[in-house]
């Protein structure tokens, strides 16, 4: 059966949409994406919809859905890429995907989960040690 | 011009016909709307509008008629060209259209966005509907409309 893959990172699932979705596709998603909230404990969810043409009322819902679940479970929900004719599309139908944040692409949606969410700390201003991202 | 003249001076231009059975056909007739509003020249908003109308549509003739036809046609008026969509079924049928048109109004628990929404993203909206014989939804977008 098909289904969209769905990226472990950190603290973070990873999903990027690459087809357009036939509705059991979507339904698909949303149950495996709950799941692996709750499964991981994740704390924030990216969903890369730029390769996305066409967003209609199920599939708007669909990341409604994943949103608000993702909420009780404690994690933040962030949608990224729309493009800007799905976005007018989405308005017009009369869904305006109420309480989903949006970001522009991928890094601004990272940083604004992070900005979203905590994650538990020790000193913030001691940044000496816990960078590990490629160093050059 | 009202509407009701200028609908009647459209020619129809080419047609195509697309079965839909299975939700999957919703794919592909997505795929083909694409194809023949690019032939035409239709902006991507109005592309996206069109195809997010007929995606609506079609998820309609699914759940409430089981499946049903949908025609595709590139019209023209004279000076300009659109896209016009015949969606048919032999479903149920809608006893009160005027509440079907209504936002929010839905008897399969859904948004009830559908048949108001799609109204709202083309520029020729018509249903005609009778209980127990089925649907018919015809919507048009022009290129630059
Ligand atoms: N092809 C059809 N055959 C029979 N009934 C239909 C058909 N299309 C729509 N309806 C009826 O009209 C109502 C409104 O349709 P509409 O698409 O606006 O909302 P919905 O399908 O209920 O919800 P949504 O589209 O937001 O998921 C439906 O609930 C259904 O009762
Ligand atoms: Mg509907």
């Amino acid at each position: 059966m098909d289904r969209i893959p769905i990226l472990r990172m950190g603290a973070f699932l990873l999903v990027t949409i690459q087809v357009d979705l036939y509705d059991r596709l979507a339904l698909t998603l949303e149950s495996d994406l709950v799941q692996m909230v709750n499964k991981t404990g994740a704390k924030g969810v990216l969903i890369d919809i730029s390769a996305v043409s066409i967003v209609d009322s199920f599939m708007g819902r669909i990341i409604g859905n994943i949103a608000s679940m993702s909420r009780i479970l404690d994690a933040a929900t962030v949608v990224v890429g729309m493009q800007p004719a799905v976005a007018i599309t989405l308005i017009e139908l009369g869904l305006p995907l109420k309480g989903v944040h949006t970001a522009l692409d991928m890094e601004k949606g990272m940083n604004l989960l992070k900005s979203m969410i905590h994650i538990p700390q020790e000193d913030d201003d001691q940044d000496l040690t816990t960078d590990d991202s490629i160093a050059e | 011009m009202t509407t009701k003249t200028s609908l009647l001076m459209i020619l129809s231009l080419s047609k195509d016909n697309i079965q839909i059975v299975r939700e999957q056909d919703s794919v592909f007739l997505k795929n083909r709307v694409k194809e023949v509003a690019v032939k035409i020249k239709m902006g991507l908003v109005n592309q996206t509008r069109l195809i997010t109308a007929a995606s609506e549509l079609v998820r309609n003739m699914l759940r409430y008629a089981n499946g049903g036809n949908c025609l595709i046609e590139i019209v023209s008026s004279g000076k300009i060209n659109g896209v016009r969509l015949t969606f048919s079924d032999k479903g149920p049928g809608i006893p009160d259209i005027t509440a079907a048109m209504r936002d929010g109004f839905s008897t399969g628990k859904s948004l009830g966005l559908g048949l108001p929404g799609t109204k709202r993203l083309v520029n020729e909206f018509e249903i005609k509907s009778k209980v127990g014989e089925g649907t018919q939804v015809t919507i048009l977008k022009w290129a630059n409309g």
